[in-house]
């Protein structure tokens, strides 16, 4: 047994890159080893740092096993002629290396072969890894790759500098991007000049370790988790803010990580938290500190990859506080010169900034959005009579308007914040009363709201349906385009508009119509150059519609989690509201499973087929006209069913009206018995046409009275209805 | 830090005398507006084509939508960049760098250094590459790139082009906090500072760029360039055109006769290179007085760009000519 060590030495790679090629590498590796033979389920332990990508598969045999096996030849009649081997014969012989004589024959579905045992021998570990690693290094995926040598024979992320190739203690002589691996590996790149000298994959890790390289990703994780306590308790009482992915990143930035403390002068606390917040996470990759209270502190944490004297650490906080204090003086003076114009100055400016090229400027969706907000107002504050119409109206149009600041061309992750504050900070400029701009202000805070799966939606009402109009006023633009999302292709992010108007539905329980709100962005549209570039307006409704259904069919799956059969079940009956779909979804979830309902759902389904059979044979439309009180009942348990349907059909209704979907299934659970009954005792398919007209049209009647909550044909009967 | 600090143009000479040793051209600044060193075209034409070459210069860079009217202490309209190009890059480019900051006395063992992923792309220039920026205690000294594709064609081979921000290292190694506050030099009647010398340039032209210049006027330099530039392309690609393809770029005209190797040597594809960087400097003002419509704009880039384009190609023809020419000398 022996283990392999593969180390690929590069330019610093993208830290955003680095987690998921070492994935990759170790599961390239890993298949590999199991393909040829190597290893039936290596162990492979994977390393990464910027600087390099390593894996360590461990027990692999020095060679592949020898393979007896079975090599047919020509057909045994063409074999021999006269009792003598043809020349077909003797050249198989031949190839196979296999002395006439030891020839058999072997029977196969398609005649008797002349055939060979021979065995293959396996090829040395040594051999094939040398072969079939560069291959896989090649294969790994980049985001974005380049090429260094002349006549581009290869790609990487960065140019590839050393290779390490170890079995046991032999190189392995694979060759990458000219490079011929070796047993010599680098350390950090400042803190060890000298080569590191590997003799085996058992060194590897702690060789590196040696030469001030961190190797793996957890060792980094917790030295820097440790060094930031260690840091801020030079601080009395404050903490460092846990940032997942700002961990991730300065994990995947250093080799040697260690931590300083540095400060900041208290009058900038006066600046916004979001404001200083954003600089030091997205700009310089600084941890922010908090006191106990959990109020900004006047401090940060820098992760360095290197260790230094305390005269170096002194040195490298001046040169970070220098860089963050400028940085804030940016900012603060941004602020400042961006108080020269209220956001209402600056809706004018919008008409410069374009939106989408097809779609027109900022300023034509700031119109667009500010209508399609008003009809959505009115039409939201039938059920929600609190929601102030004025405030979307006027957050509506100056929603974008943050674009056009300096603050935000500086630090575009805060768009729609900045316009949130700018509009506290000049309300009276503005001429707003305070509670007013305060209302505004959040709308527009909020209106990229919900920015992922995890970020909540619009705080208020008023930010609900401002967020709702944006997004909705992006889907329809580029539907009307034709440029919807297929695949993994999905440039404008419209399936995350779309689950954010979901999900602003459903948390701000808004029953609004997808179908009127998205009919109603198109027209906003209306009359516009961009209506002029439309191409599918005619398939917009449907477009539209099928995109709707899925990122609903999403929510309620994967973030609601309702089983699959439950979500299509519900949204057979509909898909357009939201809210309801929501509700019918919680309703059906809970009977699901439940006997009544395994009975019902194994019934509906039976209605389901009887009706299509019987349209497909042309002796039913479901458009046929039968007065029910004529239909000819001739058993009991015809007229019971009739009578239950009837009965359910009028008081469900009501309920399903009231959204009391728990009371609608709960009432309709009753049909079972007498639907259970019909079909034990009578046969639907009779040769009287007017009798069996009547049966099905009874049959359908009941298919319907469920049709308003969900499709139970739909849901999966888990065990036998009883 | 017990050494004086560099002044702003011992800095320069240390990075001069650093890349000369490396073998590089010291070229000097181009003496056409541009936005970056990049756009010299000792980097754009230079990296065409598969002659090696390295060069070296200072590049002052105008962005007029930079300007900050002198106030703003970490803004320029005009800052300069130096500019290294390394054709093709040595095995051992990042070590060379890290050596150039011991040269202008950066001690790496007492400093944080990293390369932190950050991919260029010149619209304008139809050009790319991949590459980091460099990180010196948190702040941004260094733009290295690997050059890939410039005037929309690959390059074979590719480049390091490694660009130091000037103003912000000096006033790191000196320890200021404006960029108006670098000393320049030590003068015989004391510090002559950065602001003194430059503090001018950046009121002024923060007053033209955004408030005086003459949209009309600009439209009209404009659209002269770049009339004069598409003639160039254009008369190029008649006279060196295949002779089985019929040439697009001309209706109404005869067919020019092919070019001698003569002619087409001597074609002027540097002064069509220089009123392409004209119209992108006047690209940049017209943007700087927000007098580009939102539909304009990516037009705008669009004439730029083609005129890269057609340069990029045309000069790559003109190279292999050059090739053949030599050849031919030789044998």
């Amino acid at each position: 047994m022996a283990d392999f060590l593969l180390e690929i030495g590069t330019e610093e790679i993208p830290a955003r890159m680095i987690a998921s090629a070492t994935e990759e590498l170790q599961r390239r590796i890993g298949e590999l080893v199991t393909r040829e033979r190597l290893c039936y389920a290596a162990r492979v332990d994977a390393y990464a740092s910027p600087r390099r990508l390593a894996v360590v598969a461990h027990g692999l045999a020095t060679s592949q096993p020898d393979v007896a096996e079975q090599v047919l030849g020509p057909g045994a009649a063409h074999a021999y002629k006269d009792g003598k081997p043809t020349q077909a014969a003797i050249a198989f012989a031949k190839r196979v290396g296999v002395e006439l004589d030891q020839l058999t024959t072997a029977t196969t579905s398609k005649g008797i072969y002349l055939a060979a045992d021979v065995v293959k021998k396996g090829k040395p570990a040594l051999d094939l890894l040398a072969e079939l690693v560069p291959k896989e290094i090649a294969a790994l995926y980049w985001a974005k790759n380049m090429y260094w040598r002349p006549g581009k024979p290869e790609r990487f992320v960065r140019p590839v500098r050393w290779l390490v190739a170890l079995l046991d203690g032999e190189v392995v002589p694979l060759e990458f991007g000219g490079i011929v691996a070796g047993r010599t590996s680098r350390g950090h790149r400042i803190l060890s000049d000298a080569p590191v000298q590997l003799a085996s994959p058992a060194d590897y890790a702690e060789k590196l370790r040696a030469a001030n390289v961190l190797p793996s990703y957890s060792e980094r994780e917790s030295k820097i988790r440790k060094a930031l306590d260690a840091a801020v308790r030079q601080v009395p009482g404050a903490r460092w803010r846990e940032d997942k992915e700002l961990l991730d990143t300065v994990v995947n930035l250093t080799e040697s990580p260690s931590v300083i403390l540095g400060n900041f002068d208290k009058e900038f606390l006066a600046l916004p938290e979001e404001v200083l917040v954003t600089v030091m996470r997205d700009h310089q990759k600084y941890f922010a500190v908090e006191d106990a209270s959990g109020k900004l502190a006047p401090h940060f944490l820098a992760v360095l990859n290197t260790a230094t004297d305390s005269e170096g650490e002194a040195i490298v906080r001046h040169g970070n506080e220098r860089v963050l204090r400028a940085r804030f003086n940016d900012a603060r003076f941004f602020w400042k010169t961006d108080q020269r114009f209220t956001l209402k100055d600056r809706v004018a400016m919008l008409k410069s900034v374009t939106f989408q090229k097809e779609l027109g400027s900022y300023y034509d969706k700031a119109t667009r959005t500010q209508r399609l907000g008003s009809q959505l107002s009115a039409a939201t504050t039938d059920f929600r009579p609190e929601l102030r119409q004025g405030v979307v109206y006027k957050a509506a149009l100056m929603a974008k308007c943050d674009l056009t600041t300096e603050l935000v061309k500086e630090f575009t992750e805060l768009q729609g914040i900045i316009g949130g504050l700018y509009v506290v900070h000049q309300a009276e400029c503005m001429k707003l009363s305070e509670s007013t701009a305060g209302a505004i202000g959040q709308a527009i805070y909020d209106q990229y709201k919900p920015a992922s799966m995890e970020d909540g939606v619009p705080r208020s009402l008023e930010g609900a349906v401002l967020a709702i109009s944006d997004k909705a006023d992006t889907i329809a633009g580029m539907f009307a385009l034709g440029m919807i999302p297929s695949g993994s292709k999905d440039p404008f992010a419209l399936r995350r508009a779309a689950n954010g108007i979901v999900r602003i539905l459903a948390e701000h329980n808004l029953p609004l119509s997808l179908k009127r709100i998205m009919a109603d962005a198109l027209r906003q549209y209306k009359d516009s150059d961009a209506e002029s570039r439309f191409t599918a307006v005619a398939q917009f409704e449907q477009n539209v519609a099928a995109f709707f259904r899925e990122r609903l069919e999403f929510y309620l799956r994967d973030i609601k989690g309702y089983a699959y059969d439950v979500v299509n079940a519900v949204l057979a009956s509909g898909a357009d509201d939201v809210v309801d779909a929501l509700a019918r979804a919680q309703a059906v979830a809970k009977v699901r499973g439940s006997e009544d309902f395994e009975a019902i759902s194994a019934s509906v389904k039976r209605i389901k087929n009887i009706l299509r059979q019987a349209v497909e044979a042309g002796k039913w439309s479901a458009s046929t006209e039968i007065n029910i009180a004529q239909q000819l009942a001739d058993s009991d348990a015809e007229r019971i069913l009739a009578k239950q349907t009837e009965d359910l059909a009028s008081s469900t209704a009501l309920l399903c009206l009231r959204k009391q979907y728990d009371e609608a299934l709960a009432a309709l659970a009753s049909i079972r018995r007498p639907l259970d009954d019909f079909f034990d005792k009578v046969m639907v398919m009779v040769e009287d046409e007017a009798v069996r007209s009547s049966r099905l049209h009874l049959l359908q009647k009941v298919a319907s009275t469920f049709q308003s909550i969900a499709d139970f044909s739909e849901v999966v009967i888990e065990r036998n209805a009883s | 830090m017990t050494a004086k600090p560099l002044t702003f143009q011992e800095l320069i000479l240390k990075l001069q005398d650093f890349w000369a040793r490396q073998g590089c051209v010291l070229q000097q600044p181009l003496d056409v507006e541009v936005g970056a060193g990049t756009m010299s075209p000792e980097t754009f034409l230079r990296v065409l084509g598969p002659k090696p070459y390295r060069v070296a210069y200072v590049q002052p860079s105008r962005r007029p939508a930079d300007g900050r009217y002198g106030e703003n202490p970490n803004r320029l309209y005009k800052h300069t960049q130096y500019q290294v190009i390394l054709k093709a890059p040595p095995e051992n480019v990042q070590e060379l760098y890290l050596e150039s900051l011991k040269a202008i006395g950066i001690d790496l063992a007492r400093h944080d250094i990293k390369f932190e992923e950050d991919n260029w792309e010149a619209p304008t220039l139809a050009a790319w590459g991949v590459g980091w920026q460099v990180m010196l205690d948190g702040l941004e000294i260094t733009q290295f790139t690997y050059f890939q594709q410039c005037g929309g064609i690959d390059l074979d081979p590719m480049c390091a082009e490694l660009t130091y921000g000037l103003e912000r290292i000096a006033a790191f190694l000196q320890d200021v906090d404006s960029i108006y506050d670098i000393v320049w030099v030590h003068g015989p009647d004391g510090d002559v500072t950065y602001g003194d010398i430059r503090l001018p340039d950046e009121e002024q032209f923060s007053v033209y760029n955004f408030e005086k210049a003459d949209v009309e006027r600009l439209w009209q330099h404009l659209n002269a360039y770049e009339a004069e530039c598409q003639a160039l392309i254009a008369e190029y690609a008649a006279g060196t055109a295949e002779p089985t393809k019929k040439s697009k770029s001309e209706s109404h005209t005869e067919p020019a006769a092919k070019f001698t190797a003569e002619q087409r040597r001597r074609f002027p594809l540097l002064p069509a290179y220089d009123l392409c960087l004209k119209c992108s400097h006047l690209f940049n003002l017209l943007d700087a007085r927000g007098a580009i419509s939102v539909t304009e704009r990516v037009g705008v880039i669009q004439r730029v760009r083609n005129l890269a384009v057609g340069i990029a190609r045309a000069w790559v023809d003109q190279l292999s000519e050059q090739k053949v020419t030599a050849t031919a000398a030789q044998v």
